[in-house]
Order: structure tokens, then C-alpha cells, then sequence
């Protein structure tokens, strides 16, 4: 009996897994947009727009970072201080010790890997729960920083100083003929590059797959001969890495950085990932998802000041959202069950 | 000896006394096995037989202390799961291994991608998973998330990651534990055309009606031991039976019950239906009677304790307390109604590892050891320990040292000491001597009885046969979630309660 077995591409499980979250998701992003834009005029500008990007981008690397550490199963509470901690370390590099600019950048991104490497060692090889390796971790390169720099502040370069070209990594600010500014969101481009790399890495390569695998279910993936404790070091490693990236992207965007910032930044990386659809519990996820989720936040962030909101709003209805996202989710487990 | 008509492989697997202990238990005594290719072979034995500790040092989870085992005509010794895996031995678990967020696909081939230079080639691992199910008959998408599919699909799947591993030998822990009627066919049938490719398979069960239908031999174990090898078409249950209980009981079995004539019903249970595993039962606790509960394991014994114990959802039924209808929604109910539970897992749910003796005995009844200000009252609480510890002789420099530094038999008189201080009335011992030196076995067995002359009402839990006979007045027995028999301590046998914890519908 000929039977031609059909198979549908559809039913890829990643979509059907995080399907109605990211549904849910980017209505909800389309509705933040519109609120905004109807309650003030102010708010529908070209650099309103602009805003909410510079916003997204040290959230948006964070969040992509951290992302394959939830999808372990994990937490990473380091990201906010290593982002600052990196970003204090290679600035000084450059201000008061002269190392040339893009050298400064890589040390940046290198400081992030490893504290990364630290964490995903403690993780796998000595067993620490992540909650505790990365909480320690925090406290460390917060005082790091600090140390190095003396307490002292560190200021990144304007872009009309000696290398404040690396801004235009981020931003370019064109002069044209009339005199107007015109802002080009450079840092978008990098940010939706990254996301769609990191995409391929996590649905298609072998890296990617081990690490969903082994938040699924760890022991079974160890059972079929995974080596857990490398991959498990890797999304460590990616989480800290974008923590480096993500110091530098901030340093473009708000030029200081000040010893003893940055805890508090994780939360809103973790809101993003959550909100967009990757579980806690892990062996789930998707960075396109964790994309929308850091646009909800910045859209909030910047949208907020418009209608006469302070910032402290900003954190209250974050926490709404990010509670309802969650429930939603666990909503629907239960009603698979 | 070869059954007509039955192509007879030659041997793949052979284990020869095989020898394993762990500390304090001789867990694998000389035992031997032998797989033929194309053999469908039985492994049978009560709990504890020591079944999956013989696959296990097949696989290579366990290392074995002496003995020889010999596959494909070479001896063999393998240190980890990985290495039998890669010689061609594998298992189907009972609680399948799967990541539940991933594919069929990506399930069946996870450390072997089919890579596209350096992308993983989805496309075509579902290519070659349709091909593979193609060659085992199964119909399943392989781009269906495995979180999705029932228990016997996925089991299909792991079965299909075994041949794609080009297994030789396979098997089957409980394969049917978890299976509609429907899947159980589909299943055998999968398994015929195993065994027409010539696969060796163990087939580990306690369905003795499978094993007539589906297997050529069946081996029985019985507290290590290796008993014996038959035919399974020329055998009968009750041979089967006998080599799995066969044992000399060195204790007599309880010769009469000690329940009064006419004594009073304290705890009557009728038509008890909670999830899959109580399905209908009934039954009556009388004053004084220490009332037995044997199966075997995933009878639905603690599953049953748990709905009257109001740990686990009732979903209908009615339970009676001295005559009078009860309703217990949760274990605080259901203590309030005199009803103590010591649960088979004591470390997990019968006591605070860390915390006192003080403080577990007192845990249930917290509320009559607080002082006027509402805080608790340490004075009164060590006093009320070290006086069930003095009653039950628990060996202890103090009442203030913490559980986890007690020997198993001693803990197990801290959790008993908790619903003594409560007045439960009623108490379910679940597996009480679970893990506990003989020593301590005989005084748990010397309160036991002592309980029940004081008028206490007990069930007890147990799959050792031999501490049922010796302990019950009475006996109820179940199989897969229903009650198959009773019987009274004088008219009760080892090859009885057997016949009927094996029945099925």
C-alpha cells in the first residue's frame, strides 16, 4: 500500500510552540505604537523614532545574549554590570591609556565573553545554579569596574572627536545641504543583523540545537552523547559576549558610563525575552520574538514621558505586561494539559 | 529446545553470573541470560527482583562485580550507555527520554544532524525519518513536536531511534505500562517485524498475558537470583508464578487475623476513581486490623492512599469514617479526620531532612505547641519528641539533632512518632521498611502490632510478600488501578496474591 506521507513545513515546532505568544506579542507592540500616536502629537516625530531605537540597541543586544541562556533553562543576572563593566574597562583603555579605538572595541566584546566563559563554567562544571553563579558574577564586575576606573566615571568619545567613529557603528549624524540634521539608525541595521545570525546559530546549526535540546531535557540530550556542559558554557558565553557588545553599543548612544550602574539593565533584557515568547523553563524560544519583546519595552521606555508619564510608570507597566505575557503562556500549557 | 515453525537464530547475547552488589544489597546473584537473534526473550520478576539492575550493567550504567558477558561472540564490558549504544544495544525506558520541544526528527537524529556544510539540513532529516517509519510501518510526521504526540507514538519514535542506530538487540522496560489497546497491536506488530529482521529483543513486563502472545522464552528473577528459563508456549501462568514467589519464607506468615469478631468498621471506601490509576475500589478497615495492601509496582496502591489522604484529586467515590460520609479535598481534611500517611519516599515527603526531630514530630500539629504569643514553644515540643522517641526506642543522642543524621529505621520512627503525637487513628504505612536493615524492619514490625492492639486501624503497603503474609489480617490486592482480590490471612499464599496482582482485564 502506497501511502505518500505528507509533511508539513508549517508545523515547524518552533512557531507552533512560541505561535500564539508571538501572536499576541506583536499586537501588542502595533497597539503600544498606535496609543502613543494618538495620544500625542508630539510623539508620531522622525526623532521620537529615533528615540525608541537608541533605546533598543543595548537592550536589544542584551536580549539576544541572554536569550540562549534562558533557553538552557538558566538565568544570567550579570549581563547589566558586565555591560557596564566592559564598556568602563575599554573606555578607559582608550581615554586615559590611548589604545586605539577599535582595539578598545574588541577588548569590549572580550571582557564580555569572559565573564561569560566564568559563568557557564560555574554552571556546568561545578554545578552552581545559574540564579547564584550569575548573581555573584554581578557583584564581581560591578566592583571590577569600579576598581579599575578608580570610581571614576568614563566618558566614550563624541563623534567629531578622535575616534568617536565607532558611533557610526550605531548612529550617523548627517548635516544636510539646508542645515537640517538627519539621523541614520545605524545600530538598527547591526541589531537586526545580529538577531537574524543568531537566529540561524539557534535553529540551524548544531550549537543552536544542543542548546534548545539540553533545556528541553538535559539528561536525555546527554544520554544521546551530547557533551551538555559545552553547550551549556556556549550560551553562557553568547549571553556574556552581547552583555560586551551591548556595553558598547551604550557608550554610542549615552556616552557615560558610571562604576556601580548597571544592575537593574538585565531586567529589562529578561522582560523582552520572556515577553516575546521564550519560556523560563526552557527548550523554547526564539529570537525573533525577543526582538518584538525589546521593542515593546523601548516603545514604553520612550513613549511614556509623551503622555506626561515619568519613568517610574515605565517600570509599573512593564511589569504588567510582562505578568500578563506570562500568563498567557502558562494559559495556554494548561490548556494543553 | 526450538518450537516448530519458529526460525531459530543463533546466539547474540550471553550473561553468565552475573554479580552485583551495592552496599548492604546483594542485588545480582550468578545470574544468567541468554538473547538469540530473531527471539523475542521475557524477563520477569516482582519488584526488587533486581530486572533492571541486569540491564543496567548491560548498558554499562552499572559496572558488575564478577561474570562474563559476551555479545556478538566477543566478550564484552561496557562503562557507559554511549558504548553499548554504539555496539548496537538499545533501550526503550519506561519513562521515555525525549526533548519534548524538539521534532520527531530532530528527537531521532540529535548528535547525528545531517549537516548541510555547517546548517543543520532539516529537511532532509524529515526525509530520512518518513523513511524510516516507512520501514517500520509507523505513520508519524516527523516535523510534529514530540511534546505533542501520545505516549505510544513517541515510544514508536524511540523504538525508530533505536533502528536507526542500527540496533541489534532492544529492550522493552513496561513498553505497554502506558498504551491503549489500539497501540498495544500496533506495537506487537512492530515488534514481529523486529524479530523478522532478526533484532534480539528482552521484553521486560509483568503482563502475563503478553507474554504468551508476543515472546519465544521467558527468564524469571527473583531477589537477584536467576530461577529459570521457560518456553513461553509451553508453560503456564502458574509455573510462571511459582518460579517468581517460589522462595522459602523464613518467618511464619501470621497464622490467624487479631481482629476482634464483630469488631467496628473505621474506614469504609466505596467505588474510589481518582486519574488513571484507581479505578473502582472498595474496601473496609476495621478497628485493630492491620489490613494489606499488595501488587505490584503502578497498581495504584499509593495512588489509592493518596485520593483518602486527600493528596491527590478524588474525582468520584465516597469514603466513611466511623459510619459517618466524609469529604477530603486535602491532607489537612483528612488529618483533621484522624487519618495519618507515611509515604513511601519518606526523604521526599515524609520529613524536613534538615530540620529536628523536635520539629518533625511536631510538624502536623503545630498549633498545640505554640505559646501565648503565638510563637512556637520549644520547651514543649522537645518533650513531646523525646517522648515518643523514649516510646519507640529511636536511636538518637537528642531530640534536637536533624533527621538526615538518622539511619533509615530510625527516621522512619520520627515520621510514625509525627501522627502518634496527631491521635491518628488511622494510619496507611506505605512501604514501611522500604530501605531499612532487618534489625529495624523487626522493631517497625513489633509497633505495627502494638498499634493495632491499642485499637489503631492500619493499612499497610507493601510489594515484599513475605512481610504481607507475616504482617496482614487481611489482604487486598490490586492490579493497574483495580481491586482483583481479598483475602483473609488464613486462606492467603504467596502464589494467590501473585495470581491475582497479575490479572488484567
Amino acid at each position: 500500500m502506497e501511502k505518500k506521507q505528507k509533511v508539513s513545513w508549517k508545523h515547524n515546532s518552533i512557531v507552533k510552540a512560541v505561535g500564539t505568544q508571538r501572536l499576541v506579542a506583536i499586537l501588542a507592540l502595533l497597539v503600544l505604537i498606535l496609543f502613543f500616536s494618538i495620544a500625542s502629537a508630539s510623539f508620531r516625530q522622525y526623532t521620537t523614532f529615533v528615540s525608541i531605537l537608541d533605546a533598543s540597541y543595548y537592550i536589544g543586544f542584551m536580549a539576544i545574549g541572554i536569550c540562549f541562556a534562558i533557553i538552557t533553562g538558566g538565568i544570567d543576572l550579570s549581563i547589566g554590570t558586565v555591560l557596564v563593566c566592559s564598556s568602563l574597562i575599554s573606555g578607559t583603555l582608550f581615554v586615559r591609556s590611548g589604545f586605539p579605538m577599535w582595539i578598545c572595541l574588541l577588548i569590549g566584546i572580550a571582557i564580555g565573553i569572559l565573564f561569560g566563559l566564568v559563568n557557564g563554567l560555574m554552571i556546568s562544571k561545578m554545578g552552581l545554579p545559574p540564579f547564584v553563579a550569575t548573581l555573584g558574577s554581578m557583584m564581581v564586575s560591578k566592583a571590577i569596574g569600579s576598581i579599575f576606573t578608580s570610581a571614576q566615571s568614563i566618558t566614550w568619545p563624541q563623534a567629531t572627536q578622535p575616534g568617536g567613529w565607532f558611533r557610526n557603528i550605531f548612529k550617523i549624524n548627517i548635516t544636510s545641504a539646508s542645515g537640517s540634521q538627519i539621523l541614520i539608525p545605524t545600530g538598527f541595521i547591526l541589531l537586526i543583523l545580529c538577531a537574524i545570525i543568531m537566529s540561524v546559530v539557534l535553529n540551524k546549526t548544531r550549537t543552536g540545537r544542543y542548546i534548545l535540546a539540553l533545556g528541553s531535557n538535559k539528561e536525555a540530550t546527554r544520554l544521546s552523547g551530547v557533551n551538555v556542559d559545552k553547550y551549556q558554557t556556549i550560551a553562557f558565553v553568547f549571553s556574556g559576549m552581547f552583555a560586551g557588545v551591548a556595553g558598547l553599543a551604550y557608550g554610542a548612544i549615552y556616552s557615560t558610563l558610571l562604576p556601580g550602574a548597571g544592575s537593574g539593565f538585565e531586567m529589562d533584557a529578561i522582560a523582552s525575552v520572556v515577553i516575546g515568547g521564550t519560556s523560563m523553563a526552557g527548550g523554547v524560544g526564539t529570537i525573533f520574538g525577543t526582538i518584538i519583546g525589546v521593542y515593546i519595552m523601548a516603545v514604553l521606555k520612550t513613549g511614556l514621558p509623551f503622555i506626561g508619564l515619568m519613568n517610574y510608570w515605565q517600570q509599573f507597566f512593564t511589569g504588567i505586561v510582562l505578568i500578563f505575557a506570562v500568563f498567557v503562556d502558562v494559559f495556554n500549557k494548561r490548556k494543553k494539559n | 529446545m526450538e518450537t516448530e515453525g519458529e526460525k531459530v537464530g543463533e546466539v547474540i547475547l550471553t550473561m553468565k553470573e552475573i554479580d552485583k552488589s551495592f552496599i548492604g544489597v546483594h542485588a545480582l546473584n550468578k545470574v544468567n541470560f541468554e538473547l538469540k537473534k530473531g527471539e523475542v526473550h521475557a524477563l520477569m520478576g516482582e519488584n526488587g527482583a533486581g530486572k533492571s539492575t541486569l540491564m543496567k550493567v548491560l548498558t554499562g550504567i552499572y559496572s558488575k562485580d564478577a561474570g562474563t558477558i559476551t555479545y556478538e561472540g566477543k566478550e564484552v564490558e561496557y562503562t557507559n550507555p554511549h558504548e553499548s549504544q554504539q555496539a548496537g544495544i538499545a533501550i526503550v525506558h519506561q519513562e521515555l527520554n525525549m526533548m519534548n520541544h524538539l521534532t520527531v526528527a530532530q528527537n531521532i537524529f540529535i548528535g547525528r544532524e545531517f549537516m548541510n556544510g555547517k546548517l543543520i539540513n532539516d529537511r532532509k532529516m524529515n526525509e530520512e525519518a518518513i523513511k524510516l517509519f516507512q520501514k517500520l510501518n509507523i505513520e508519524i510526521d516527523p516535523a510534529e513536536t514530540m511534546g505533542n504526540l501520545t505516549v505510544g507514538k513517541q515510544q514508536m519514535c524511540e523504538i525508530a531511534k533505536a533502528i536507526s542506530k542500527e540496533a541489534k538487540v532492544i529492550v522493552f522496560d513496561e513498553p505497554t505500562a502506558a498504551l491503549t489497546d489500539s497501540e498495544i497491536d500496533e506495537l506487537f506488530k512492530i515488534i514481529r517485524d523486529l524479530r523478522a529482521k532478526e533484532i534480539g529483543i528482552i521484553y521486560i513486563s509483568h503482563r502475563m498475558d503478553e507474554i504468551k502472545v508476543i515472546t519465544d522464552r521467558v527468564t524469571v528473577m527473583r531477589d537477584g537470583e536467576y530461577v529459570g528459563t521457560l518456553i513461553s508456549g509451553d508453560c503456564t501462568k502458574e509455573d510462571i508464578i511459582n518460579m517468581m514467589v517460589g522462595r522459602v519464607i523464613y518467618e511464619e506468615p501470621k497464622s490467624k487475623s487479631n481482629v476482634a469478631e464483630g469488631a467496628e468498621v473505621v474506614l469504609e471506601v466505596k467505588n474510589l476513581c481518582a486519574g488513571r490509576m484507581v479505578k473502582d475500589v472498595s474496601f473496609q478497615l476495621h478497628r485493630g486490623e492491620i489490613l494489606g495492601f499488595a501488587g505490584l509496582m503502578g497498581a495504584g496502591r499509593t495512588e489509592t492512599a493518596r485520593a483518602i489522604f486527600g493528596a491527590d484529586r478524588l474525582e468520584s467515590g465516597e469514603i466513611y469514617i466511623n459510619g459517618e460520609k466524609v469529604e477530603i479535598k486535602t491532607p489537612e481534611d483528612a488529618v483533621r479526620h484522624g487519618i495519618g500517611y507515611l509515604s513511601e519516599d519518606r526523604k521526599r515527603y515524609g520529613l524536613v531532612i534538615d530540620k529536628t526531630i523536635a520539629a518533625n514530630t511536631t510538624m502536623a500539629t503545630l498549633d498545640k505547641f505554640l505559646k501565648k504569643s503565638k510563637l512556637i514553644d520549644s520547651k514543649k515540643e522537645n518533650e513531646a519528641a523525646q517522648k515518643y522517641v523514649d516510646q519507640l526506642k529511636t536511636k538518637t543522642p537528642g531530640v534536637t539533632v536533624p533527621v538526615g543524621n538518622l539511619s533509615g529505621g530510625n527516621q522512619q520512627k520520627v515520621v510514625i512518632g509525627k501522627w502518634l503525637v496527631r491521635n491518628s487513628d488511622i494510619l496507611i504505612f506505605d512501604e514501611p521498611t522500604r530501605g531499612i536493615d532487618v534489625g529495624a524492619k523487626s522493631e517497625i514490625y513489633h509497633l505495627m502490632n502494638e498499634l493495632a492492639k491499642e485499637g489503631k486501624a492500619i493499612i499497610m503497603i507493601s510489594s515484599e510478600l513475605p512481610e504481607v503474609l507475616r504482617m496482614s489480617d487481611r489482604i487486598v490486592v490490586m492490579c493497574e488501578g483495580r481491586k482483583t482480590g481479598e483475602f483473609g490471612i488464613e486462606e492467603a499464599s504467596q502464589e494467590k496474591i501473585m495470581h491475582v496482582a497479575t490479572l488484567r482485564e
